[in-house]
């Protein structure tokens, strides 16, 4: 694991100047290209951003929102209160103004005639934007004056964004900005940003955008997919890249073609990936059971939303490891990668690739809707450190005597067809060491021991928990995936108030090895799991693995992305009874 | 000229006196006659009695799931172009199970061969109605005669214009070996129907009810309006030989990521990793 990350995961947060914005409207407003212009301008400057959204599943309309925390050193979870409130609807002022920190902001539309508010700062914007299409980019101009961003930062990113659709349409942006740059900087109190950490460099980009990148550096030459959110980004980033990095993206008919085709692929020697959301997942199943059986690396990555069935299609859950554990019938090795950060969704995804291959079957990254969409600053990857990524055997040696399922060891030397003479015969039947169908229970037992051993590969490569804290606390919270920032968070705060807390992070949720992290239930007086379900999943993997039985839980199910906030609260009982 | 003998000599599970033995000899003939060694072709199959096809012919193969043989073959041909990629598999996994795969297949235009052994029953699982049963036909689901309409593979495939439609019957050998070889010479997507009969299911759709029937078409396959009437007609005549014909670019020659071979050997470039990390600052 590269340095940066390890020390970012382990760093202990104090407390430290941040700004907290929030940002709400209708779809269709441009909110977004607000949040994301203004997120870059804040990276480019130096500062640290995460930039979290809720939205709705639907393309006019409704209330969607975006909240930024904006810090001089890196940030974690999303804010739970807020220095400004942005509304671009009336409903926006409503839905958000207990979320304000005192003494806050609100903008307003100067037209809506609201009472007024402490803190209402009214924009005129039918004066600062000729077309309600330009009032976004006035709202980025008064933010930005607001926080003492430079003209220049925002200026290139309209040449950039709208440099195709002509230069009159780039001129009426940047009058727009212009003009409700100079309106702020006449009618609205600053608002300073957190001083410059001076990170020169820092890129912004979300969890699935990281996880395009850490395919790309593994060398992914395949993705079979079905539009689904909030996974669909992913195959998106990949039909970018295509081209230039030769990497066949197939929109498939459906979900089981998609998972089909990447198994073809994977066969034909190309490192495939299938990214998808539960809902498609589960259609995928029967190409998860013949990635175990044929012994086929394939990565999949499960960007979970809320179900069951279809859910909420914009929210986020957690709610999908039980599922990814058992998917497919039979039984199979596998491994899943759960990041908790953008570098993980770099890093884990590249080493997803690498496990496949190794270990000839499926391995699985579960992300979700939250980690996926919000955008993050983060120091560039480290390309020139990453190990590199295994491959089939292209020797070709004595073809005459190759089988594929040769099982003199767990991992039989994987070959390609059409490199070479050898041939390549893979089955979904049980079968014998060249893949030819069997049906006599010696063989059977003995391939199937030969596939159940190649768990040895895996387990030998397993990320332990990252520990962090009192050693022995008075409360260890547990968390998986997405939730870790937040617990690293929270730990902080309760250790600040003089509560013996430490928090233990699970990046690979299957295989476990209890001796990595038994003592560390056994020597806290409370286990709490924190997780975005309404079962407690992992609370029940822990104890189904080691006997361990986890003392309380923590659940948001709600759709709603976990907050340090909202954690806090719920602990307030459990803290009270230690 | 290749000897047969080259593509293996394997038992079979097959019933004696059963289509798919004919079909098989076909294949093995068709591939001897173009030349095409065993490792230099992939054999894609489903379930069923037709898709054990892969197991009883030196080759390489994927046999994977039910219905789902398209899929893993038309991604074979993307990753690895140069390889001569054939699907072969039965009615019931084709038209049934695997019937939007196979639409989209004729979309999608990747040059593969599908070789389907239509025999209008369940073989394996003995005697249920397939997709391509005659109405009225009375079979172990139906004791009442099927009710529903068949599927017209050969119909539905010209009407989507795919490129390469014909039907043969696995009960003339040269026809049956001559279409395959024209079917994988056609640079698409290609469909040959081929009527297999099942003697111990099918008791209706015979060898000798086939040979009676099957009539070799002769209306230009050029020509879509005539290839539709003639894709329709099916009974007490069953038109056999190329329906339709139509060359189009496939997509396997129309992607640039596929032009340079097969995708296993393109190296990571990390430089261009880099390039697309860094537009992000």
């Amino acid at each position: 694991m590269p340095r940066n990350r390890r020390a970012w995961a382990t760093k202990e947060l104090s407390v430290h100047k941040e700004l907290h914005l929030i940002m709400g409207g209708e779809a269709g407003q441009g909110l977004d290209t607000v949040s994301g212009l203004l997120g870059k301008a804040v990276v480019r400057s130096g500062r640290h951003l995460l930039a979290a959204q809720h939205v709705m599943s639907r393309v006019r309309g409704g209330h969607n929102n975006f909240r930024l925390r904006i810090g001089a050193r890196p940030v974690q979870g999303p804010p739970d209160s807020f220095h400004l409130l942005a509304a671009m609807s009336r409903e926006s002022v409503d839905l958000h103004k207990d979320k304000l920190k005192e003494p806050g902001i609100i903008l307003a539309d100067a037209a809506w005639e609201l009472p007024v508010l402490p803190g209402m700062v009214a924009i005129p914007f039918a004066e600062l934007a000729s077309r309600p299409v330009f009032r976004n980019v006035a709202l980025l101009g008064v933010l930005g004056a607001m926080l003492g961003l430079e003209a220049s930062l925002f200026e290139e990113q309209l040449e950039e964004q709208f440099r195709a659709k002509g230069d009159e349409i780039v001129s009426s942006n940047l009058r727009v900005l212009a003009a409700a740059m100079k309106w702020a900087a006449e009618n609205a109190p600053s608002l300073p940003l957190p001083e410059s950490a001076g990170a020169s460099g820092m890129l912004s980009m979300d969890g699935n955008q990281a996880v395009v990148l850490g395919a790309l550096a593994a060398g992914v030459r395949f993705c079979g997919y079905y539009p689904m959110s909030p996974a669909t980004s992913i195959a998106e980033g990949l039909v970018q890249a295509a081209v230039e990095m030769g990497v066949v993206v197939e929109q498939a008919e459906d979900e089981i073609a998609a998972a089909n085709m990447a198994l073809g692929a994977a066969y034909a020697g190309a490192r495939s990936i299938v990214p998808t959301s539960g809902g498609g997942f589960a259609l995928m199943t029967e190409a998860v059971s013949l990635a175990g059986v044929s012994e086929t690396p394939v990565v999949f990555v499960v960007v979970q939303r809320p179900g069951p069935a279809t859910g909420l299609a914009t929210r986020t859950e957690q709610a999908d490891l039980d599922l990814v554990l058992h998917a497919g019938h039979g039984e199979f090795p596998r491994a899943i990668l759960a990041p908790a950060t953008l570098e993980d969704c770099f890093y884990l995804t590249h080493k997803a690739f690498d496990l496949a291959e190794k270990s000839q079957g499926p391995v699985f990254v579960l992300s979700d809707q939250y980690l996926a969409s919000a955008v993050r600053s983060v120091a560039p990857f480290e390309l020139d450190g990453l190990p590199s990524v295994a491959g089939p055997d292209l020797k070709d040696s004595d073809p005459e005597n190759y089988r594929r399922y040769n099982w003199a060891k767990p991992v039989s030397p994987r070959r390609i067809p059409g490199h070479g003479q050898s041939l390549v015969l893979v089955d979904s039947h049980e079968h014998n060491e060249a893949g030819h169908i069997i049906e006599d229970g010696g063989t059977r037992v003995r391939m199937q021991d030969k596939r159940l051993a190649k768990m040895g590969v895996l387990l030998s490569e397993v990320l332990p928990p990252e520990f962090s804290g009192d050693e022995e606390p008075d409360l260890l919270l547990v968390g998986w995936g997405s939730t870790c920032e937040v617990l690293r968070e929270v730990t902080a705060r309760l250790r600040a108030s003089g509560v013996k807390a430490a928090c233990l992070c699970f990046t690979q949720v299957w295989p476990l090895i209890p001796e990595t992290f038994m003592p560390h239930l056994e020597a806290a007086r409370t286990v709490v799991t924190v997780e975005g379900n309404s079962t407690a999943q992992f609370a029940g993997l822990l104890r189904k693995t080691t006997g361990f039985h986890i003392h309380d839980t923590v659940l948001r199910y709600d759709g709603r992305t976990l907050t340090a906030g909202f954690v806090m609260e719920r602990l307030q009982p459990i803290l009270e009874a230690l | 000229m290749i000897d047969i003998k080259t593509y293996g000599e394997f038992k079979t599970s097959w019933c004696p006196g059963c289509g798919n033995h004919d079909v098989l000899v076909a294949v093995k003939e068709a591939l001897a006659d173009q030349g095409i060694l065993p490792h230099q072709f992939v054999m894609v199959s489903g379930i069923g009695q037709a898709a054990k096809i892969v197991h009883y012919l030196k080759c390489n193969g994927f046999n994977g799931l039910h219905g789902r043989a398209l899929s893993p073959a038309q991604a074979i041909k993307l990753a690895h172009p140069e390889m001569t990629v054939l699907v072969e598999s039965g009615d019931g996994c084709t038209y049934g199970e695997g019937g939007n795969h196979f639409l989209a297949a004729i979309r999608r235009n990747v040059n593969i061969t599908l070789i389907v052994h239509d025999n209008q029953i369940y073989g394996l699982t003995k005697g249920q109605s397939s997709p391509t049963t005659m109405t009225g036909h009375v079979t172990k689901n139906n004791p009442l005669g099927v009710v529903d309409q068949p599927f017209n593979p050969v119909a539905v495939a010209v009407a989507m214009r795919a490129g390469f439609v014909a039907r043969t019957f696995s009960g003339f050998h040269e026809h049956a070996v001559q279409t395959i070889v024209q079917a994988m010479r056609h640079p698409g997507f290609a469909l040959v129907d081929m009527h297999s009969p099942c003697i111990s299911f099918n008791k209706v759709n015979t060898f000798a009810w086939y040979k009676a029937r099957c009539k070799e078409v002769s209306h230009d396959p050029k020509d879509w309006a005539t290839a539709m009437t003639v894709a329709q007609t099916f009974g007490e005549e069953i038109p056999i030989g190329v329906l339709f014909r139509e060359e189009r670019p496939s997509k396997d020659t129309m992607l640039p990521q596929c032009a340079d071979g097969a995708l296993y050997r393109k190296a990571v470039d990390m430089a261009a990793v880099k390039r697309c990390m860094l537009a992000y600052a």
